[in-house]
């Protein structure tokens, strides 16, 4: 995120749970279905209240279950409203079977999830195990670093989800964004509302005279043809993403792309995450440069479409990347936006390649500090250098292991 | 009371053309359902099940009114997002003001068991919706296993009948009891072979200015080993033995809407003996199982009574 | 080849599988018979049993001159055999017998 001027915003001091209800809020979707979690319940308790106090038009349904909350917004969405709905970790994963129908359906729903591990051992503190897992489940992903982020994915991504026909999350890390105060930008209502716009779906379930039935069983002859519509809207969201990247610069000031780029343009070594932990990661990248070591950070916004080429493009000129990941596979090799970040670099730069290394970091909420950071630049500068071997298998950042 | 000339006047609004057993009482049920609605605009939601998978078969659909599945264990709460789209949309003066009716269908599987808890919450919140639980007392569609509204005694293929265990050992759950502790205005309970008492009770359902309830008894001639002519008998049989009692509660008051014919209940056996699932019960050496089913039924039978004020 | 055999690309279909209303008219279940009804319009006296029972939308009717319903026959697009009509058809009208089906 990039400030290049100032529009005529209000300079609040809020949460991350706040700013997305206040987004929320903005948007004024028709319909929101939720049930609360930990660390996201905010959202949707100040949601409520709005709702309660007469400042949105929404119909609230206070669900018995995240499977009924999605099951409902899905529904809403298919009936012709705006819907969204709000999540974190158990509830999203008692989501997993909705997510897949609503990406299918080619619903525009928009969720805000805020990141928290997954169960055993039960856990309620922050790391991108849940939302990973639904990362191949047809939703955009878009990932926050702060408050400001969250607040302005938000509302990009209420316009991103109707373009293309897609379903779209944002996404905050628990606790440290979620529940952390910080200063941002809140834009006046009328302009959100402007920029969001009304939503018209070109079909609705409650325009009964033109009726059509959705959600038919589709056999050998029509599924896979469905399934790679779904993948083709993921390809051709990219485009979309950025146009409304674009108009949101120009009517708000804030610049936003598939990823940000920290000191990258000279970078001898990288660090590729997404995140709250971009943020500690600039500061050791900062101090690094004084001491002339040329490092530089990538820091993903738009996880899914995933930006391969793009990314593959600015990483090829660097000798060695480490990725940092906040979930685990748990499949005996490396974690997902390694093997993303890989498989890009593998199939775009060929022998160009930089050595690449994967660390899984900050599971249930464990601390990484800039000393953490720090040590990774160290290892890939010595790989740089060749002076180090990168290596072949993941490793682990700040876990008792022996 | 209902009539078949009225009825009739209305365009018919699920073709034929699905892939529903010939036979099936699911496709009377969807049927006399929108009949009932006569031209009152519908939106139908289903639960996945036998009616859902053989009525919309891409590119095929049976439904010339608004329909949408998405999921097995959600037909209600898929309902209530429908229903709140609507008020919402109505409220902002985005949607004219049209009346119109939401109606989830679930087999006794969506509804009895894996949709329980979807239908108990939107039942709790008020959405203004009828949910129709089709009822053929087991899991049809993925091939006739148990479910809780199995009675007790009969062959399922989770629940069979072997050396030592004859077929389901539990009663079937009250599930239209369950839905009267919901306190919603309307619940009822009806067959789809009595079509004046299902389609009257659909239409007070529809008339009604919040949740509402049928659980209709309905056949399935693979499940239950009949033939496929007497669907609609097999059904009637069940009220004339008194193993599915026929009655309605509005705003918590009990009233017998139907009783065996002639007005005399016939024995348990009278619906068993035209159905393979129950075949082992009429041998002898099931004799002592059979009476305690008939007592069963007996108890049930004068505590729905006594509840309608009959006794 | 019939309008519904011809399969659409990806490109073609709406997203998301939608469908419009009714296309099942244009799938027809006929061949499944194995037994026949044969509606006798003479005995017929149009009490509409058969039509509100019959699971496959396969009775038709239609207004007479006095815009009161009558049955016209039988829809064999549809109608799979059930014998659901013949059983419910009162047994002193017997307007509709099954019998088999000529393959």
């Amino acid at each position: 995120m990039v400030k290049t001027m100032f529009s005529k915003g209000k300079i609040v001091a809020k949460t991350g749970n706040e700013i997305m209800a206040e987004a929320m809020r903005q948007i004024a979707p028709d319909v929101v279905a939720a049930y609360p979690i930990t660390p996201a319940t905010e959202i949707v308790q100040i949601f409520s209240q709005f709702v309660a106090d007469g400042k949105v038009p929404t119909e609230f349904v206070a669900v018995e279950s995240e499977h009924s909350a999605m099951s409902a917004t899905i529904s809403a969405s298919v009936a012709g409203a705006r819907a969204m709905t709000g999540t974190s970790s158990q509830g999203f994963a008692l989501m997993w079977e909705m997510l897949y129908i609503a990406a299918g359906l080619r619903l525009p729903i928009v969720m805000a999830e805020v990141n928290r591990a997954l169960s055993a051992p039960i856990n309620i503190h922050g790391d991108q195990s849940d939302t990973m897992g639904a990362r191949d489940a047809g939703w955009i992903q878009i990932y926050s670093e702060n408050s400001q982020e969250a607040y302005d994915n938000m509302i990009q991504s209420v316009r991103i989800a109707e373009a293309a026909k897609l379903p779209a999350m944002v996404t905050t890390d628990g606790f440290i964004i979620s529940h952390c105060m910080e200063v941002a930008e809140v834009y006046p209502d009328a302009d959100v509302k402007e920029f969001v716009g009304e939503y018209k779906p070109e079909r609705a379930l409650l325009d009964y005279k033109r009726p059509f039935t959705l959600g038919a069983i589709d056999l050998q002859d029509y599924y896979f043809e469905h399934r790679y519509q779904l993948a083709q809207a993921m390809r051709d969201s990219k485009k979309i993403i950025l146009e409304v990247a674009d108009e949101f610069k120009k009517k708000f000031g804030r610049e936003y792309g598939f990823y940000e780029k920290y000191e990258m343009d000279d970078a001898e070594i990288a660090i590729v995450t997404i995140g709250s932990a971009a943020g500690t990661t600039k500061a050791v990248v900062d101090n690094l440069r004084a001491k002339g070591i040329k490092a530089g950070l990538i820091k993903i916004r738009v996880y899914r479409p995933f930006p391969a080429e793009e990314i593959a493009k600015d990483l090829s000129k660097v000798k060695a990347i480490a990725v940092l990941d906040r979930a685990d596979s748990c499949s005996a090799t490396f974690a997902p936006v390694y093997l993303d970040v890989v498989a890009a670099l593998y199939a775009n730069c060929g022998d160009k390649a930089p050595k690449a290394e994967n660390y899984v970091y900050g599971l249930g909420g464990r601390e990484i500090s800039l000393e953490h950071i720090e040590e990774v630049y160290m290892k890939l500068d010595a790989v740089a250098k060749g002076t180090k071997k990168a290596s072949t298998q993941v490793e682990y950042i700040n876990v008792r292991i022996k | 009371m209902a009539n078949l000339k009225e009825l009739s006047k209305h365009a018919e609004r699920l073709t034929g053309g699905h892939r529903l057993c010939a036979g099936c009482g699911a496709g009377a049920v969807a049927r006399q359902t929108l009949i009932a609605a006569g031209d009152t605009p519908v939106v139908v939601v289903s639960a996945t099940g036998c009616l859902e998978v053989s009525t919309s078969v891409f590119p095929y659909t049976s439904w010339k009114t608004p329909f949408f599945h998405s999921a097995f264990e959600n037909s209600a709460a898929t309902c209530s997002g429908i229903e709140a789209a609507y008020k919402s949309l109505k409220k902002q003066g985005k949607i004219k003001d049209e009346e119109i009716r939401f109606i989830a269908f679930g087999g006794d599987g969506g509804t009895y068991d894996i949709g329980l808890q979807s239908l108990s919450g939107a039942m709790e919140r008020g959405h203004r919706m009828l949910y129709v639980c089709y009822n053929n007392e087991a899991y049809m569609n993925t091939g006739i296993q148990r479910s809780s509204a199995t009675p007790k005694g009969a062959s399922a293929s989770t629940s069979p009948v072997g050396k030592v265990i004859q077929g389901k050992e539990q009663p079937k759950k009250d599930l239209t009891a369950i839905m009267v502790a919901h306190n919603i205005p309307y619940v009822a309970q009806s067959t789809i072979g009595n079509w004046n008492d299902y389609v009257t009770k659909v239409q007070k359902a529809l008339n009604t200015d919040g949740p509402t309830f049928i659980n209709v008894m309905t056949p399935c001639r693979l499940g239950w080993g009949c033939k496929p002519e007497d669907s609609m008998e097999m059904v009637r049989l069940a009220v004339d033995t008194c193993i599915w009692p026929v009655y309605e509660v509005v705003d918590g008051v009990y009233k017998m809407t139907m009783k065996p014919r002639g007005g005399e209940k016939k024995p348990v056996t009278e619906f068993f003996k035209h159905q393979t699932r129950f075949k082992h019960l009429l041998k002898p050496e099931n004799a002592e199982l059979l009476a305690s089913i008939q007592a069963d039924v007996d108890a049930k039978w004068n505590k729905i009574l006594a509840l309608c004020g009959e006794k | 080849m019939k309008k519904e055999d011809k399969k659409l690309t990806a490109a073609e279909l709406p997203a998301g599988g939608l469908l419009e209303g009714g296309t099942a008219e244009n799938f027809k279940t006929g061949p499944w018979r194995s037994q026949r009804p044969v509606w006798n319009k003479d005995k017929c006296i149009s009490c509409l049993t058969c039509w509100i029972y019959c699971p496959d939308s396969a009775i038709k009717i239609a207004p007479d001159e006095k815009k009161t319903t009558v049955v016209t026959g039988i829809d064999y697009d549809h109608c799979k055999g059930c014998g659901i009509c013949a059983r419910e058809c009162p047994p002193k009208v017997a307007a509709i017998t099954m019998e088999e089906e000529k393959k």
